[in-house]
């Protein structure tokens, strides 16, 4: 376990966020049903950093972007991001 | 041929000091080219091994384990062997799977240690009774056996289970599989690798991919830290490091990886006679031949592959087991540890050709892929031989996340969070 930086709250107990999904996951409304398919479906998965959609659910409750390595659980970069960067 | 383990060889040895036995699989240096070559010596990679060799003749084959065998999930997991799943691609395929292990010590030579003592899921509500009755009806329409206990026949199994009306929790019955229990996993890993060596399977450990040799659409062999190896075909079977291996191949799969803990107490005299488990309060309990109480629970529900977890949810598992067995508060834990699940998009495994020629995969077991050691080796071993799907792993195909046929026992939609 270990602390997230919330752009808005500050370091916070990680328990206090959710994961979604990664960036390049998300469903482009305006792209085509393979598009869609493979947004929902696959992943990259890698084994070092990926940017992954994370949300402050038992906090500000704002969605963010972490930069975050899958093996050692580095934060490289937190980011505030607005509605738009979801479905 | 090697000697073959038996109470006579035991005898025998006797007599000379046990100076007899022979390590029980070669160390081999790896060959220039394979027919087969199968990457992860878990217990899938090594089943998958030893039943190309047995049941289709093909020897030439090699296991490339990047660390030890065992050293994974196969000797991390809770050893629950089951097959009572819901949708008839699921429970057919592990029943399979199970009727392969009440066999499996004899036909390895190897004691897995297999212990039918009975599987029992617990209702805690109308709810769940109605979901058990449903999948234990699904189960037996298919052959495969499934009771339903009322919680007078729980007492009678499981006495310390708190079976009052006033439990936080009440426990309203179970539905009980009593062919399903528990098996030694190390010893899976074990039995298999000695048994595919003994037919001639070179089993090289130490030996990570780190790519493939690519000849335009095909997968002509495999590069690792010991050098180039060619092959006729190459299976991926690396479980919770799939989609790192996959991507080294340029695909990516409906897979993320997620840390999954266990933890095990000290040793006691025998307090829980089946396998306990509860999926309305994810946690599950079992007793260990030594005695130990064998406990989990949740994945850790974000991406990782460090074998790490967060101690809430170990607690939160502990806390749903006490809270339905009191008496388990009074245990010290002993142990705790975890290891990479490869948790698939709809809670199903993946076995099968992949979109290159020369590559097949076989990925996506989540957190219950043990009990289907056997099955997977032995649908994996067909579809490795003969280059098509056996029928039990037909559905578990790749493209079915494509083409909307997924296998979603518990209906959670995209996300690698089925349990
Ligand atoms: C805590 C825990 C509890 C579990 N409990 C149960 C249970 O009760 N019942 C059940 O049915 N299932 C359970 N599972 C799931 C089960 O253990 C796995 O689904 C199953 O073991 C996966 O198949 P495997 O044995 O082949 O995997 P592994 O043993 O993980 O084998 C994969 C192998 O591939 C190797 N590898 C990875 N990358 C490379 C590379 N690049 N080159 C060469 N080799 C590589 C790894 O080192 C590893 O040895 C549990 C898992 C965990 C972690
Ligand atoms: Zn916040």
């Amino acid at each position: 376990m270990y602390q997230i930086t919330c752009p808005h709250c500050g370091p916070r107990a990680q328990t206090e966020f959710t994961y979604e999904r990664t960036t390049d996951s998300v469903v482009d409304p305006a792209g085509d049903t393979h598009a869609a398919m493979q947004a929902l479906y696959t992943r990259a998965n890698p084994m070092g950093l990926d940017d992954e959609i994370w949300r402050h659910t038992y906090g500000c409750r704002a969605w963010m972007v972490l930069t975050r390595h899958r093996v050692t659980h580095e934060i490289r970069a937190v980011k505030a991001i607005g509605p738009e960067a979801l479905p | 041929m090697k000697t073959p383990y038996s109470a006579f060889s035991l005898l025998r040895g006797a007599l000379n000091g046990q100076k007899h036995w022979e390590p029980a699989w070669r160390d081999p240096e790896p060959r220039a080219s394979y027919d087969v070559i199968i990457i992860g010596g878990g217990g899938h990679g090594l089943a998958t091994a030893y039943y190309l060799a047995k049941v289709h003749g093909i020897r030439n084959v090699a296991v490339l384990e990047k660390s030890w065998i065992g050293g994974g999930n196969v000797g991390r997991n809770t050893t629950l062997v089951r097959s009572n799943y819901r949708l008839p691609q699921l429970h057919n395929f592990f029943e399979f799977g199970l009727k392969l292990w009440h066999n499996l010590s004899d036909d390895l030579n190897y004691n897995v240690m297999f212990s039918p003592r009975g599987a029992m899921f617990l209702g805690h509500n109308d709810g769940d009774m109605i979901k058990l009755a449903e999948r234990g009806d699904a189960m037996r329409c298919d052959g495969i056996d499934a009771e339903l206990l009322t919680p007078k026949q729980i007492a009678k199994i499981e006495p310390l289970l708190d079976l009052s009306r006033g439990a936080r929790f009440p426990i309203d019955g179970a539905l009980i599989q009593w062919r399903a229990g528990t098996a030694r996993h190390d010893a899976v890993a074990w039995g298999y690798a000695r048994a595919a060596d003994a037919l001639g399977v070179d089993i090289i450990q130490k030996c990570e991919v780190t790519g493939f040799v690519k000849d335009g659409n095909r997968i002509t062999g495999v590069e690792t830290t010991r050098g180039r190896i060619l092959a006729g075909r190459t299976g991926i079977c690396v479980a919770g490091h799939s989609g790192h291996v996959a991507g080294l191949a340029g695909l990516r799969l409906p897979i993320e990886s997620q840390t999954l803990q266990a933890l095990v107490t000290e040793g006691v005299k025998p307090m829980v006679q089946s396998v306990i488990m509860s999926q309305s309060l994810h946690f599950y309990v079992s007793q260990s031949d030594k005695g130990g109480i064998v406990m989990g629970g949740d994945p850790d529900n974000w991406p990782s592959y460090a074998r790490r977890g967060q101690p809430t949810i170990k607690e939160h598992a502990i806390a749903q087991a006490v809270t339905c067995m009191p008496a388990l508060s009074r245990l010290r834990m002993l142990r705790t540890w975890s290891g990479v699940t490869d948790m698939s998009f709809d809670g199903s495994p993946i076995i099968g050709p992949s979109p290159i020629d020369g590559l097949y995969l076989n990925a996506g077991w989540c957190y219950g892929g043990f009990k289907a050691t056997p099955a997977s080796g032995w649908t994996y071993a067909h579809t490795l031989a003969t280059g098509k799907p056996h029928e039990l792993n037909a559905p578990f195909s790749l493209e079915r996340f494509m083409t909307g046929a997924t296998i979603d026992e518990t209906s959670v939609g995209p996300f690698p969070n089925h349990r």
